[in-house]
């Protein structure tokens, strides 16, 4: 990071610790996190199952409450949800009853309220959902449409709320390879037009490389931390094609890769790797990677 | 079957019957014909096994005995509607002649006390269960939502439903006959007692199951809408509205549909104990009368009584179609 992009910084997260509670005692899932992000920065959070991605991903979002240490937003503090703070979830999570153009509009009526006149709500919606190619199935159902196209809405409700900070919890992990390449085009585009300042969890080496400005490596839990950052100074806009034979992208590539197989190998036994299947299905992609 | 799998076999080569008309038939077959014969081997049983049983107030009605009584209790209807309305002619007419000669005079008019036909029975009976179930619903469902969201009021109710749950509400007609009794006086009762007896054992019956589906209904909502719904900081009303309610509605109606059939069955029995007018009554009193044609009136009240179940779940299972937006739910 540059002293220019530091002066921009939008969003501070400042030494958390996160403690849960367990039946079995305290577990400590995150111990010292310490992270500042610019203003259109993309960062990516990447690291094995377990490793507390999703935790800071949730404080920062308020839907928990750090033990220690806390978040600071554009010189505010952090202490519940806002829609400022949009989450696009891994599962789409959009309302099985309503169409993907009710669902982009429950967010933009809750968000802007009367500020919008009703043919600029309108339009405000329809301008979302064709940032993401939705436009021809805007009176769909969820279960009418594909995963791909699901999270597609799930991303135009978050932008649709011009969140300050756009938060993505693994959001292509659950659609097929073809469709994610899809999607992260399709991201990247969006990227070009908004700059948004983004965090994405991710658990593919590929996707956090093309994707990134920088991406933040986790340690394994418990009291897991930020391992190393990388940053990824490959010129925008960025074509996977091109890439691939790109030594810059393919050397950035393999530090991803050391950090998260030679220094943060996860040793698992086979019995918990039984009990895991969550956390073998991740690594199996990170390994097709 | 096997006969139409080798026809099948056979035309796989020379396709005569095209394939959308093969499956009309199959269909045809499933859903009318299938259905008729396990009717038509159904009355056949019973026609013979009544044939054999010799009861004190004849032999047990087989199904043309029945039939027949069915069509005896419509015509007493008509009959005893003709003498109302022959009571009001006559009374309007009196009342003219003497109008005529005292114009001073003030008339009376009396209402028709004839008995209640078994129409009239069926109507009342009705009425009855859709407004317990109606009172209960109103009750139950804020109820179980606010259980579903509460985790601490959930647990202070718990107890209270779980103990109350498998009572019969048979077992409360006694005290809700006391209650109303002794509450409900008035000199011009808007509804009589009877019906507030069966009306309140009915919703006493609808209300647990209804209070118990929604709450889990309510309680079991995908964790990530429930984020959504805090993302975008929807206040509480709102959150119930447009989230925890849509959410909800599959488990709302199993609770009703479930509440329902077992109110249906719950009335019929009060109504036989506590002598309150509706169907349960009618076949009390046929019982109690023991005519030659008693067992088979009874046995075309128990058809009845069969068959408004039925339409009363599919009743419902439309509404459900139409309310709610899991058509994976409404199935059956």
């Amino acid at each position: 990071m540059n002293a220019n992009e530091k002066a921009n910084v939008i969003l501070d997260i400042s030494h958390i610790d996160m403690v849960f509670d367990t039946p079995k005692g305290p577990f400590t899932a995150l111990q010292g996190v310490d992270l500042k992000i610019s203003k259109g920065e993309f960062v990516s959070l990447i690291g094995h199952s377990g490793c507390g991605k999703s935790t800071v991903l949730n404080i920062v979002a308020g839907l928990y409450q750090a033990s220690k240490g806390g978040v600071v937003l554009n010189g505010k503090e952090v202490s519940e949800p806002g829609p400022e703070r949009a989450v696009v979830f891994q599962n789409h999570s959009l309302l099985p009853w309503l169409t993907a153009y009710q669902n982009v509009e429950l967010a933009v009526k809750q968000v802007f309220g009367r500020s919008k006149s009703k043919s600029e709500t309108k339009e405000w919606i329809e301008h979302n959902l064709e940032l993401v190619h939705m436009e021809h199935a805007m009176h769909k159902r969820p279960d009418e449409i594909s995963g791909g196209m699901k999270q597609r809405v799930g991303i135009a409700r978050a932008l649709s709320m011009q969140p300050e900070i756009l938060l993505m919890d693994e959001p292509f992990g659950a659609l097929d390879a073809l469709t994610r390449a899809h999607m992260q085009d399709s991201l990247m585009e969006i990227q070009q037009e908004l700059n948004n300042t983004v965090i994405m969890i991710t658990h593919d080496v590929d996707e956090a490389v093309l994707l990134s400005d920088r991406i933040v490596m986790m340690t394994n839990g418990p009291a897991a931390t930020i391992g190393e950052i990388l940053d990824i100074n490959l010129e925008r806009p960025r074509d996977r094609l091109a890439l691939a034979e790109d030594p810059e992208y393919t050397h950035l590539r393999s530090e991803v890769l050391k950090f998260l197989y030679e220094k943060q190998r996860k040793v698992e036994s086979i019995s918990k790797h039984k009990v895991k299947k969550e956390s073998s299905s991740s690594k199996e992609k990170v390994e097709a990677a | 079957m096997t006969t139409e799998t080798a026809l099948a076999n056979n035309n796989t080569n020379k396709p005569i019957i095209s394939d959308s008309i093969k499956a009309l038939i199959t269909t045809g077959f499933k859903t009318v014909l299938v259905p008729f014969i396990g009717i038509l081997v159904f009355l056949m049983l019973w026609a013979g096994a009544a044939s054999k049983i010799d009861t004190s107030l004849g032999k047990f009605p087989g199904p043309s005995v029945v039939w027949e009584q069915m069509g005896s209790l419509y015509e007493e209807h008509n009959a005893e509607r003709e003498k109302e309305q022959a009571f009001y002619e006559r009374q309007q007419k009196r009342i003219e002649a003497r109008l005529a000669k005292d114009p001073d005079y003030v008339p009376k008019i009396r209402g028709y006390t004839g008995k209640e036909t078994f129409l009239d029975q069926i109507f009342t009976s009705l009425i009855t269960v859709l407004s317990g179930f109606v009172l209960a619903a109103v009750i139950a469902v804020p109820l179980g939502i606010a259980i579903g969201l509460n985790k601490t009021l959930n647990a202070a109710v718990n107890p209270v439903i779980q103990i109350f749950k498998p009572v019969s509400p048979l077992a409360w007609l006694p005290l809700v006959t006391m209650v109303v009794s002794a509450v409900y006086v008035s000199p011009d009762p808007l509804v009589a007692k009877s019906f507030l007896n069966s009306m309140i054992t009915v919703t006493l019956c609808c209300l647990w199951p209804m209070v118990i589906n929604t709450s889990v209904g309510v309680a079991s909502i995908e964790k990530d809408l429930v984020n959504v719904s805090r993302v975008l900081r929807l206040p509480a009303l709102k959150h119930v509205q447009k989230i925890v309610l849509p959410a909800s509605i599959p488990m709302i109606f199993t609770g009703m549909r479930l509440s329902l059939g077992v109110a249906w069955m719950v009335l019929i029995a009060a109504e036989m104990l506590a002598q309150n007018p509706g169907l349960g009554k009618f076949v009390w009193d046929e019982f109690q009368n023991g005519s030659s044609n008693s067992l088979a009136r009874i046995m075309v009240a128990v058809i009845v009584i069969g068959f408004i179940g039925f339409l009363l779940d599919r009743t419902m299972l439309q509404l459900q179609r139409f309310v709610s937006w899991d058509k994976a739910g409404t199935a059956s």
